[in-house]
């Protein structure tokens, strides 16, 4: 099948989907875009959080035709201008990214997060997250990483 | 002449925390892992496995699948190039299963396709007759009879380790106070993030490029060659993204499949497992049975031990030889004990297998000599931390092996800080979110009850046992733009510890540049052994630092020669005199010349352990972490909150605060996850629970906050001083949580991971 979708601002048509083919194959195998991460391919690990027109989604649990017409926007689509979002600096800088797998889903998540909300409490920050799975880290710098995204968002 | 060098603080060198190199292609999505890899005229590899633990393949029909439109192979043992079996210590497992599949799992038979759903149809196409036969399950009994219960050639036992010292009968008879108990361990993974996967690429010279994320590319070159026929320099293995090891990467998992696929088809191909085929592609910790009396004087002081540890390693060897070992020679863990006997032994069942994760046998001892600590401190009267503190080694003392610790170990002190340590606040209950169960809570906290608990663990740094134990680096410096840059290149994984970041501070301290460019790890140059055993930073980053000295002491060299000074240092890019001051810039020293040196780095030889009394030089460092845990739970629900968790940890050198607290904090949250969630579920040698919805990890929900209090004993023998951190703190915190609830409950809660009915049973 065809599909027809805005991703990260620019108008993509791409042909001989199988049906069967999730959002995140989609992305990963046919756009060239592996930054969505393939952790478990079950919803239970938040590694290929998207933005689905504004909603974050689990691009794995998406079929590919449910995106036709929308527009997706993923971890590629956060720098603009070649800039890093305040949420990709402080990741960085906090020592949040260890092997980085969950990475993406978690910037996207908390890129979300504050969008929403511009100053979460820790208590807010674990509830949004709680959905995405770090294995290295334990948690407390991509804690740490939050509450700087989100002071830098305030002055920004 | 070759005085170090100093990066100027905050320059990145040793000591500063800077950021990681690869960290804005990780918080871009441009970072390559390996499960990311495509190439024009790719296809997609499968595995066939094994639904059945034990059984004979009576028939394999592949026909079916290679009719499908779209498959392009199909392979089975009948088409592997060399030798038909491979493994990290001895090459017991099959590449692919021929007459008998010995675990639930094992690969029979691989596909390549143009889709991967293509491949995975043609997989339900290969039609197997299976004779299934009665596996063997039962750990203790292969221990008791191994004759009885062997699921292979080798036979029922990997490895028996005793412990003998002193003697444990007269101490029998003198001791006060004897307390005993049994304990088990679950089997716990490693679930790691990113799926085993990788790219296999045929070369024109018949050989094979492989680009796959692994712990230990010589090691898995090693394996690899053998099974293709290849001799090892056609093998050229590039180091991919790792998405986190945790040890499930030491052993190989698609690398000769997707090898054999790609030299069979002429065409590239990848392989990428799914979460379920993940949890089925790779080792986990062994599981343990151990039984533990310890006998003291009435005021505390241990008189023995009598110990007999039973690990599952599954039906392949991996590295049950070393776990066994390790659980052996850190069986009563860091205190002073006259008399020991211990008994380790490792077994063959037709169980998942096992194999390295972080902690490494020295995880399950933990958790039981602990559990004991506790139980001896409430026979006699004291405190947890009182008990430990009265029988913690020091340099000078012992341990188990007879080894003498012959550098700091300030087990004592450190006890006393974590008990210094403030505790948390009472939760407060009006926010439900802060009490067991989180929002799913259906009472008003009327049934929860705080409870403290301790955990002290030690582990050995690097390998032990005699294994000659070394990493190489080669280290270039030349003039880049006008400017000194360094280019610092091994064969080491950076599995996300931070060890790209570390050498790049090496490289900057020991050279005076700050400019440093880290080469992608392959086997162009030499071995730098796993990324496993909290070993990099000191192996390799010993390595880093020898071949940064070596390029150093010529440079100074050149320099001396040209200005006739030999009372030369290089600072900030700059060659300086003592006595005159700054001389020449490195780049006028260079010119259009570059330095390069490669070396090996090894650690003090240690030796074997004696196969009767268990008594060697086994271990090169040892590393210690304490952990202190507060827990709310509701002993009505059998719920469980972890409301803190507090480490001091020694270790020796800080050489980047950022990357070392995320180790503790990642390496803490491992050891959560053992104390009260993570366990594959197995019944008849199935695995009842193959996904991140059944297999559960701790969330940032799950994980409290963390105190740390890092301490610097610097090791004489280690580079910088350092001592190796990664592991340590997946030993303390398990019994250190455990120890909490049973405070909070009165359980005994001899069991990992302690379950809700545990608590309400």
């Amino acid at each position: 099948m065809r599909v027809n979708v805005t991703v990260n601002g620019s108008a993509e048509t791409v042909d001989d989907v199988w049906e069967g083919e999730s959002l995140l194959y989609l992305l990963r195998e046919r756009m060239g875009l592996p930054g969505s991460k393939n952790a478990c391919e079950q919803g239970e690990c938040g590694s290929c959080t998207v933005y689905l027109d504004d909603v974050p989604v689990c691009a794995c649990l998406v079929a590919a035709g449910q995106a036709e017409g929308r527009r997706v926007r993923t971890v590629e689509g956060l720098a603009e201008g070649g800039r890093l979002d305040p949420v990709q600096e402080a990741f960085v800088e906090a020592g949040a990214v260890q092997c980085g797998f969950c990475t993406p889903g978690l910037v996207v998540q908390t890129h979300a997060l504050i969008a929403r909300d511009p100053d979460p409490s820790d208590a807010d920050i674990r509830e949004a997250l709680a959905g995405n799975l770090c294995r290295c880290t334990g948690y407390e710098k991509i804690l740490d990483a939050v509450r700087l995204a989100a002071r830098r968002k305030a002055t920004a | 002449m070759t005085s170090p060098a100093k990066a100027a603080p905050g320059r990145g060198g040793v000591g500063d925390s800077p950021v990681r190199p690869d960290g804005t292609l990780k918080v871009t999505g441009e970072f390559a892992y390996a499960s990311d890899l495509w190439t024009d005229g790719m296809l997609w590899g499968a595995t066939l496995r094994s639904p059945h633990p034990r059984a004979r393949v009576r028939a394999l029909d592949t026909a079916p699948a290679l009719a499908r439109p779209g498959v392009h192979a199909v392979l089975t043992h009948e088409d592997v190039p060399g030798r038909p079996v491979f493994g990290l210590d001895h090459p017991d497992q099959p590449v692919l299963a021929s007459d008998e599949v010995r675990y639930q799992g094992e690969p029979v038979a691989l596909v390549a396709a143009d889709h991967p759903e293509t491949a995975r149809r043609a997989l339900a196409d290969i039609a197997v007759e299976w004779e299934v036969l009665e596996p063997v399950t039962d750990a203790r009994a292969v221990a008791a009879d191994p004759d009885a219960h062997r699921v292979q050639e080798r036979g029922g036992i990997v490895r028996r380790q005793p412990i003998r010292v002193g003697d444990v009968p007269a101490a029998k008879q003198a001791a006060e106070v004897v307390v005993s108990g049994e304990f088990e361990v679950g089997i716990q993974d490693q679930a790691f993030l990113g799926p085993e996967s990788g790219l296999a690429v045929p070369a024109d010279d018949g050989g094979v490029d492989l680009y796959v994320s692994t712990q230990w590319i010589h090691k898995d070159v090693a394996q690899i060659a053998p099974c293709l026929g290849l001799p090892e320099d056609k093998i050229r293995m590039t180091m991919a993204g790792v998405g986190g090891a945790f040890g499930g990467r030491e052993d190989l998992s698609m690398q000769i499949h997707a090898a054999m696929l790609a030299l069979r088809t002429g065409r590239p191909v990848k392989m990428s497992y799914n979460r379920q085929e993940s949890f089925f592609g790779h080792v986990h910790r062994h599981p343990a049975w151990m039984r533990y009396e310890y006998g003291a004087s009435g005021d505390g002081r241990l008189l023995y031990a009598d110990v007999e540890i039973v690990l599952d390693g599954g039906a392949y060897t991996s590295s049950t030889e070393n776990v066994t070992g390790n659980a052996a020679s850190l069986g009563v863990g860091p205190y002073e004990i006259p008399n020991i006997a211990i008994d380790a032994v490792g077994v063959y069942t037709n169980n998942p297998p096992c194999g390295a994760m972080r902690g490494f046998g020295a995880v399950q001892a933990c958790f039981a000599y602990e559990s004991m600590m506790d139980r001896l401190a409430a026979a006699c009267g004291l405190t947890p931390v009182e008990v430990r503190r009265r029988n913690a080694v020091s340099q000078g003392s012992r341990m188990a092996t007879g080894q003498v610790i012959d550098s700091p170990a300030p087990l004592a002190a450190m006890l006393e800080r974590v008990d210094a340590m403030p505790p948390p606040p009472a939760a407060d209950a009006s926010d439900l979110r802060n009490l067991p169960g989180g929002v799913a809570q259906t009472t008003h906290g009327e049934g929860v009850v705080r409870g403290v608990g301790y955990g002290v663990g030690i582990k050995n740094i690097c390998f032990s046992e005699g294994f000659d134990d070394y990493s190489t680096a080669r280290v270039r410096l030349e003039v880049i733009g006008g400017e000194p840059a360094a280019l610092v290149h091994t064969a080491a994984a950076e599995v996300g510890q931070g060890l790209v970041t570390l050498k790049a501070q090496i490289a900057r301290t020991e050279l005076g540049v700050d400019r440093v460019t880290i080469a992608p790890a392959d086997n162009a140059v030499g071995d730098a052994g796993s990324s496993s055993a909290s070993r990099q930073s000191y192996m390799t980053g010993g390595a880093v630092k020898a071949a940064c000295e070596a390029v150093r002491a010529e440079l100074l060299a050149r320099a001396a020669r040209r200005t006739g000074r030999d009372d030369l240092s290089v600072s900030g890019g700059v060659v300086v005199s003592r006595a005159a001051g700054a001389v020449a810039s490195v780049a006028e020293i260079l010119g259009d010349d570059a330095i390069e040196e490669t070396r090996e780095y090894h650690h003090r030889r240690t030796t074997a352990l004696d196969p009767v009394t268990g008594q060697g030089d086994s271990h090169t460092q040892l590393a210690l972490c304490v952990h202190r845990a507060v827990v709310d739970v509701d002993v009505e629900l059998g719920l469980v909150k972890v409301v803190e968790l507090a480490a001091v940890q020694d270790v020796g050198k800080i050489m980047n605060r950022l990357s070392l607290e995320g180790q503790i904090h990642g390496g803490t949250a491992q050891g959560l996850g053992l104390a009260v969630m993570e366990e594959i579920v197995v019944s008849g040698g199935v695995v009842r629970n193959p996904s991140f919805t059944d297999y559960l990890i701790p969330t940032i929900l799950d994980m409290p906050p963390m105190r740390l209090d890092i301490l610097e004993y610097p090791d004489p023998n280690a580079p910088y001083g350092l001592r190796g951190a990664g592991e340590p703190p997946t030993l303390s915190s398990t019994p250190a949580i455990v120890a909490a609830i049973r405070d909070a409950t009165g359980k005994a809660l001899t069991r990992v991971p302690v379950r809700p009915e545990h608590i309400v049973g």
